[in-house]
């Protein structure tokens, strides 16, 4: 009974942790301005790892964890760059 | 799922619990972003959202390894501390720049409509 508890509630997990990348895909490839699609990458971004740590928990493996952690560093490297390239070069051509 | 039978009924009562609720959260915060209406508004959304549901699940995380492993696995305070701190930081760089945009366009068609105006 208990193990099946928590197979189940981590895959109703995943499934609304897709739900949620599906939302912000959508925001990214729909969104009217380029700020916008920033926007929906940096939440894809952080509910990918998101549904890494759930892989995680699901396979009891630690090395999903590295693979979280490496994926938020670069998320936000990533979402930085992104927002100071509007700041800068857009505008100004 | 190794070694899950022996994990104690709390231990799976509380994993389950804290990792729905983080999936929630987060589905939460993407359905703002995907309603609402202005940028100014939808930047709100996901920035609580994900920063929440990443301390649950990483909560639960920790909860499943150290009884797992019975000893505490507190890796995952890392992805809790990079989260909060990096979150607010992006996003307020992102809003700064959407503001410059806007008011750089808007300026822009102030002036636009002036010349049109002096012109005609």
């Amino acid at each position: 009974m208990n193990p099946l508890v928590l197979t189940y509630s981590l895959a109703i997990a995943q499934m609304l942790l897709g739900m949620a990348m599906s939302c912000a895909a959508f925001r990214m490839f729909r969104g009217p301005r380029a700020h916008d699609r920033v926007l929906g990458f940096d939440t894809l971004y952080v509910n990918a790892m998101l549904l890494l740590l759930t892989f995680g928990i699901r396979s009891g493996n630690t090395l999903y964890f590295e693979a979280a952690l490496a994926m938020a560093l670069l998320g936000f490297v990533g979402t930085v760059a992104l927002a100071k390239f509007l700041l800068r070069g857009e505008v100004i051509e | 799922m190794n070694g899950i039978e022996q994990m104690p009924a709390w231990a799976v009562a509380l994993t389950a619990a804290l990792v729905l609720m983080g999936a929630a959260v987060t589905l939460v915060g993407s359905l703002g972003l995907l309603w609402l209406r202005t940028f100014y508004e939808r930047v709100h959304a996901p920035t609580l959202g994900t920063t929440l549901g990443t301390v649950f699940v990483a909560l639960a995380s920790i909860v499943y390894f150290s009884v797992l492993q019975s000893r505490p696995v507190l890796h995952e305070i890392l992805i809790i501390g990079l989260g909060a701190v990096t979150t607010p930081v992006a996003l307020t760089i992102l809003v700064g720049a959407a503001r410059f945009r806007d008011t750089a366009e808007n300026t822009a068609d102030v002036l636009e409509r002036e010349i049109e105006r002096s012109g005609g």
